[in-house]
């Protein structure tokens, strides 16, 4: 066990499977040159340019390219430099990438990971922060991991690229430097694996991504306050391990869920969805999500602050679970003119 | 060509009888493309198909019935009735995928020709799309990657002069899709698609430069559908006179004239082998329509590997 950065530990992951396996190749902008996040820094020297593949600036073709590396026996990871450029990959992830198993009634496969980053950090604005993750959880094919640390960044990338389907891996920018404990050895994260940041009794707090630290945040000062709140972090969104979610729930008996994507048509409806479905009986209080506004990402400094919900908005929905009380809808969660 | 032909008629017909539904995008008319340029390919060559597909997996050496019986929607078709006419695919035969969206296996292809490089062993890979496809993005970046990275890949366009419901001329100013080539620094050639022996020619030639890592060459084969754009499609954008203009360059019929003429076959041989294919053809068609339909609880198996 040693501490690394959550880029190291990405860095880390590609390194040791591209070892283990010679048909793991990378494909990217600029990755020979270690990206701009530095994460594929020095890959090219160790495994050559061959398999650490600068690509043009291309990122449908380049989608269609690894996929098609993939069903001809490459196991392929596939770099997009910023979660937002994926709109122009969407028709090969989508038509082709999370269909061809099927479609070809299991004739083909597609092993393929596709590393992305994005989320809400200094400033970049609309076209570089966006969080996108539900619109993969809805395409039947596809799985979706948003890893949270270091350690869960290098045992699910481990379980990406070993896995024969495609693989969405959402990589936070804003985590990248920060730094955890990360197990020596393989520390594969089973895919569809919840795990129990923080046991708590009076409220189940589903964070996502990066919101993990805001919530384990506002579970320490809850806790000062007297309220014990349990921190799951599903790992995975697509599988979902509903069974972590529901078996707090049923303990807990109330659910608020975190995550930086806008709420409206989130990951976050999925969870409460089903969490409902599983264990309404169980329920005090009704479902609280903390998310986006229905808005752009802006640039500006208070404007971006207010986007991103912190520690303050999960405490308050926090106490407003366990009031038990509906909460007025606010205005700018829902679509609207003006 | 006999085969492909036999079968495209046959599924036209049994689609009118309602034994066969979807979406079907017959490419009659247009067969020796396909015979033409996977004639020039081995077994563990990869091919795709677009959406007109069904004469590149005969081509390529798929199995007559499981094809049919894809078609018919059952379980013992090659996608177990998961994915009908317009996502084929026959891998045992090479023959990989087709594709729903216009151009979308270009980049596949591309995939397929970058890991047979890296395999060494002198695979080649091969894509058919339509003139349509000329005027999609990943059309341009494909062509761009293949040649910076020299990757073994033929990029076999069957220029039909219509995209959907519309001529060529409305659509690009570029009159022979070829010309994108040459932008790319590509080897190129623009053939005579109704002749078999000239689609093959060039198709031999570009899998020999590819096997030889000399990387990708475009053929641009000018040809026509006899069809409409899918079945159903009265095709009342074009002129009869064009149809009938074409109909006088059948692919089969000019082939079999050129075989008479060299004497290379006589008539009675000639007739045998459209009999032969009608025959495969409607043992295939017996088979799919008695076979089984896939349980509906299949719906929602092999989503994931």
């Amino acid at each position: 066990m040693a501490e690394q950065t959550y880029r190291d530990a990405i860095r880390a992951a590609l390194r040791e499977e591209m070892a283990r396996d010679q048909t793991v190749y990378l494909f990217g902008e600029d990755i020979a040159l270690g990206g701009p996040f530095g994460v594929t820094s020095g890959l090219a020297q160790e495994f050559g340019a061959n398999r650490v593949v600068n690509t043009p600036i291309s990122e449908g073709t380049v989608m269609g390219l690894a996929i098609g590396a993939a069903v001809a026996g490459l196991r392929p990871v596939v770099e997009v430099m910023f979660i937002d450029f994926i709109t122009l990959a969407m028709d090969q992830l989508v038509n082709h990438a999370a269909k061809l198993h099927y479609m070809s009634g299991g004739q083909l496969r597609v092993p393929l990971t596709v590393r992305v980053q994005g989320g809400v950090m200094a400033g970049f604005g609309a076209h570089h922060s966006q969080s996108l993750e539900a619109w993969f959880v809805h395409v039947p094919g596809l799985k979706v991991v948003v890893p949270s640390n270091a350690a869960d960044a290098k045992g699910l990338l481990k379980a990406a690229i070993r896995d024969d389907n495609p693989v969405v891996f959402v990589e936070h920018r804003g985590l990248y430097a920060a730094r955890a404990e990360v197990p020596d050895g393989d520390g594969v994260v089973a895919i569809g694996t919840a795990a129990v940041r923080r046991e708590g009794a009076d409220v189940t707090l589903v964070a996502i991504g990066r919101m993990v630290e805001s919530a384990l945040a506002a579970a320490e000062e809850l806790a000062t306050q007297g309220v014990s709140v349990e921190v799951i972090d599903p790992r995975s969104l697509c599988p979902l391990d509903l069974d972590a979610v529901v078996k707090s729930v049923r303990k807990t008996g109330r659910l608020v869920i975190a995550h930086e994507a806008v709420l409206y048509g989130g990951a976050g409806a999925e969870i409460a969805s089903q969490a409902q479905e599983a264990a309404l009986d169980y329920l005090d209080s009704p479902i609280l999500r903390v998310a986006a506004p229905f808005a752009p990402v802006p640039y500006s400094r208070p404007l971006e602050k207010r986007f991103v919900p912190g520690k303050e908005e999960i405490a308050a929905a926090v106490h407003s679970t366990m009031r038990g009380a509906t909460v007025r809808p606010q205005p700018q969660n829902r679509p609207r003119s003006g | 060509m006999w085969l492909i032909r036999a079968f495209e008629e046959r599924v036209s017909e049994l689609f009118q009888r309602g034994q066969i539904g979807g979406l079907l995008h017959l490419g009659i008319g247009q067969e020796a493309v396909a015979a033409g340029a996977c004639g020039a390919l081995g077994r563990d060559d990869y091919v795709f198909g677009g959406h007109r597909a069904h004469a590149h997996a005969i081509a390529k050496g798929a199995d007559i019935k499981r094809l049919m019986a894809e078609l018919a929607g059952r379980a013992s078709g090659y996608c177990r009735g998961k994915g009908g006419s317009m996502h084929i695919a026959a891998m045992e035969a090479g023959f990989v995928t087709a594709t729903g969206v216009v151009g979308g296996t270009i980049p596949l292809a591309l995939g397929a020709a970058f890991a047979a490089k890296e395999r060494r062993q002198g695979q080649v890979a091969m894509v058919f799309f339509g003139d349509g496809a000329g005027q999609v993005g990943p059309f341009h970046e494909s062509l761009n990657i293949a040649s910076l990275w020299q990757l073994p890949l033929i990029f076999v366009c069957e220029n039909n002069g219509y995209a959907e419901f519309t001529p060529l001329s409305a659509h690009t100013l570029v009159e022979r899709l070829a010309d994108h080539a040459r932008t790319y620094r590509m080897p190129n050639a623009t053939v005579d698609g109704n002749d078999v022996l000239a689609v093959r020619k060039a198709a031999r030639g570009a899998a020999a430069r590819a096997r030889a890592g000399k990387g990708p060459t475009f053929v641009e084969c000018l040809t026509y559908r006899l069809r409409g754009h899918y079945e159903g499609d009265p095709a009342k954008y074009r002129e009869l006179s064009e149809l009938r203009e074409w109909k006088r360059k059948d692919p089969i019929a000019r082939f079999t004239s050129l075989l008479r003429r060299k004497r290379l076959l006589d008539e009675a041989e000639i007739e045998n082998i459209e009999r032969e294919a009608r025959a495969t053809v409607n043992e295939a068609a017996e088979f799919a329509l008695g076979a089984p339909f896939p349980d509906p609880e299949e719906v929602a198996t092999q989503v994931y590997a």
